[in-house]
């Protein structure tokens, strides 16, 4: 990505490096003090989710380069799914996402398949068309409930033994959810497999003329984020106990971009900032109806044109160390 | 009645979904050529291209219910205007992308086409307007084409985006201002060196693009609602045309449209279920089959 960021000093890219366990230890501290605070779980849990499906959506867009305007399909299937299963075939809540990831991760895997054939802009406008049928598969679907989305989804308990009804258990299980997840996330990156894939995004030919089939790499990192995306809608759907047509709507995955560009483009812990913003604004200003979109498309200018670092990009080139 | 497929269906029926279908082609062609334009000038995908679209439906309602233009001056009217606004969007925001990650253009064309919608929204409400048609052409009354009659707002609509479209591929192929273009597009810096302004080129051609898709929000305005929401819905499907055609050749484009609109036409009397989705399975399996699209060069 021509970023045009300064060089950070040269890191062995496989320990963690100090100030980034550092930054861990405060994201755990601060997962755990938030509800402690005062700070309404089920925002709370509403802007993990988020930020779960931003960090997933950056690993593509931020380490491979792949630009998806189709992530909300991945989001958004995932949801329905582990929302019809917990309800109408009484699954227990971990049985219900599990089965939302592997959908949506199926869906990665058909999705990818067919977009890395074309590169460029072209991807993108895959993606946007490939999600918009499952926006209509879902609203003409039987089981999805069509307008009306499916509603009253049971939490239940998990391992059929931690009743979730409670919202500051379900806070506990999503924080944990959402820091083992991205914390994967972060290994992912910092892998040889990572490398590998960053490699593909600055320089294709020459990654390929190295031997590195770049359609596999690609392809699986493709299904990882929308694995890991689906695995926030799965989540989202069970916090909110409702899955809904807006999850799978294309502005859904104008909002996963959105927040991957506010927070920081290619750096492990921007989206999740980016997140926090953008649903702490959506909170603020939900009363003002379509001007939010008007913000939105607002911040996506300013952005583009003056903040292309984003929030934790900003801060990581003034500290001189990637976060 | 005919029988195809196990289906009984009358032929009014089928020919009236072909004609629609048409109608709809129209308008995919018009709005696949407007991207294909700016996509070969500036390499940018105008993510902004529905809103542009829904805003020359609105500039032509506003032009009538405000100051009384009839719909043959929104015609000419309505792609000036929007037309200008995407100059200016050219000139404010666009032309500091152009070195940066394409990535960055595409990014900046939805943030604008988010606002425009939105701000729309804001303004006239989510339901739709209507706008009367012209009475100049309901005057001539159905066309009759022997086994069917056809309403004469369609048949202009086929029509006069037909003849745009040809224009446009004229102006492109066959003239010296289209040699420049395709010249520019090939090597800006050497023709920037023969003495050819080709910054003033680039911010005309998206003002051009964009004048193509304010033209066809024009003639969508008597037939569909005007809507804030009507360029969104239309846009997502013109991608999915754009990327079974390929950008690379204008006729293959105007062709595409046109035939998937007729396609889309046919399923809805076969198998309605499918007829929002089937452009998006052609392009799931053209991608399978023929990954550069149909008229597409190989990159």
């Amino acid at each position: 990505m021509a970023v045009g960021e300064p060089p950070l000093p040269p890191t062995d890219v496989t320990r963690m490096p100090p100030h980034q366990r550092v930054a861990f230890g405060l994201l755990a501290a601060a997962l755990v003090a938030a509800p402690v605070i005062g700070i309404y779980p089920v925002f709370l849990m509403k802007a993990l989710c988020f930020a779960l499906y931003a960090s997933a959506y950056n690993l593509l867009l931020g380490y491979a380069g792949l630009v998806s305007f189709g992530h909300a399909a991945f989001l958004g299937s995932a949801g329905y799914v582990s929302a019809h299963a917990a309800k109408v075939w009484g699954f227990t809540p971990e049985l219900a996402i599990l089965a939302g990831t592997a959908t949506s991760t199926l869906l990665g895997l058909a999705f990818g398949a067919l977009a890395i054939r074309r590169q460029g802009i072209y991807f993108a406008m895959i993606t946007l068309a490939l999600s918009q049928m499952i926006f209509f598969f879902c609203l003409q679907a039987p089981f999805t409930g069509g307008e009306d989305g499916i509603q009253g989804v049971p939490r239940g308990k998990l391992l059929g033994l931690v009743d979730l009804r409670d919202d500051r258990v379900m806070y506990a299980f999503v924080a944990t959810v959402f820091f083992g997840a991205f914390y994967m996330i972060y290994r992912i990156v910092h892998s040889p497999f990572g490398q590998v894939l960053k490699a593909i995004r600055e320089n294709e030919p020459r990654a390929v003329s190295l031997g590195y089939r770049a359609d596999h790499y690609k392809l699986i990192a493709f299904v990882l984020s929308a694995g890991i995306s689906g695995l926030a809608g799965a989540m989202k759907a069970l916090v909110f106990q409702l899955a809904s047509l807006t999850d799978v709507h294309w502005s859904m995955s104008g909002e996963a971009v959105l927040m991957t560009l506010v927070g920081g483009l290619g750096t492990i812990f921007g989206p999740m900032f980016g997140a926090f913003v953008i649903v702490s604004m959506q909170n603020y200003l939900a009363q003002l109806g379509a001007w939010v979109t008007v913000v939105q498309g607002v911040i996506f200018v300013v952005c583009v044109m003056a903040f292309r670092r984003g929030i934790v990009g900003e801060i990581a080139r003034r500290l001189r160390r990637p976060l | 009645m005919i029988e195809i497929f196990g289906h009984s269906i009358s032929p009014i029926q089928l020919y009236g979904q072909i004609a629609l279908g048409l109608v709809n082609g129209a308008f995919y062609a018009l709005l696949s050529l407007g991207l294909a334009v700016i996509f070969g000038m500036l390499n940018i995908v105008n993510f902004t291209h529905g809103a542009q679209y829904m805003m020359g439906a609105f500039v032509a309602w506003l032009l009538l219910n405000k100051l009384g233009i009839g719909y043959w001056w929104a015609l000419v009217l309505a792609p000036v205007i929007v037309g200008a606004t995407g100059v200016a969007i050219e000139r404010l925001f666009l032309k500091h992308l152009y070195k940066l990650d394409h990535l960055y253009g595409l990014l900046l064309t939805f943030g604008v086409g988010l606002i425009i919608e939105g701000l729309f929204r804001n303004e006239f409400g989510a339901s739709g307007l209507p706008y009367r048609i012209p009475a100049e052409i309901q005057a001539f009354g159905p066309v009759d084409l022997g086994f069917m009659r056809l309403p004469p707002y369609r048949v202009w609509v086929v029509v006069f985006s037909v003849a745009v479209c040809l224009a446009t591929w004229f102006i492109i192929e066959r003239t010296r201002l289209g040699a420049y273009l395709r010249a520019a597009t090939e090597n800006p810096t050497l023709v920037q060196a023969f003495g050819i302004n080709v910054p003033r080129m680039i911010t005309l051609t998206y003002g051009f693009g964009v004048g193509l898709a304010a033209l066809g929000g024009v003639l969508a305005a008597p037939i569909y609602q005007v809507s804030p929401q009507m360029g969104s819905s239309i846009i997502i499907v013109v991608f999915a045309v754009v990327v079974i055609g390929g950008m690379g050749s204008i006729l293959g484009s105007i062709l595409t449209g046109f035939a998937l609109g007729v396609i889309e036409g046919l399923t809805k009397v076969f198998y309605p279920e499918a007829s929002n989705t089937v452009i998006f399975v052609i392009m799931a399996i053209v991608l399978l089959i023929k990954p550069a699209g149909l008229f597409g060069r190989t990159t």
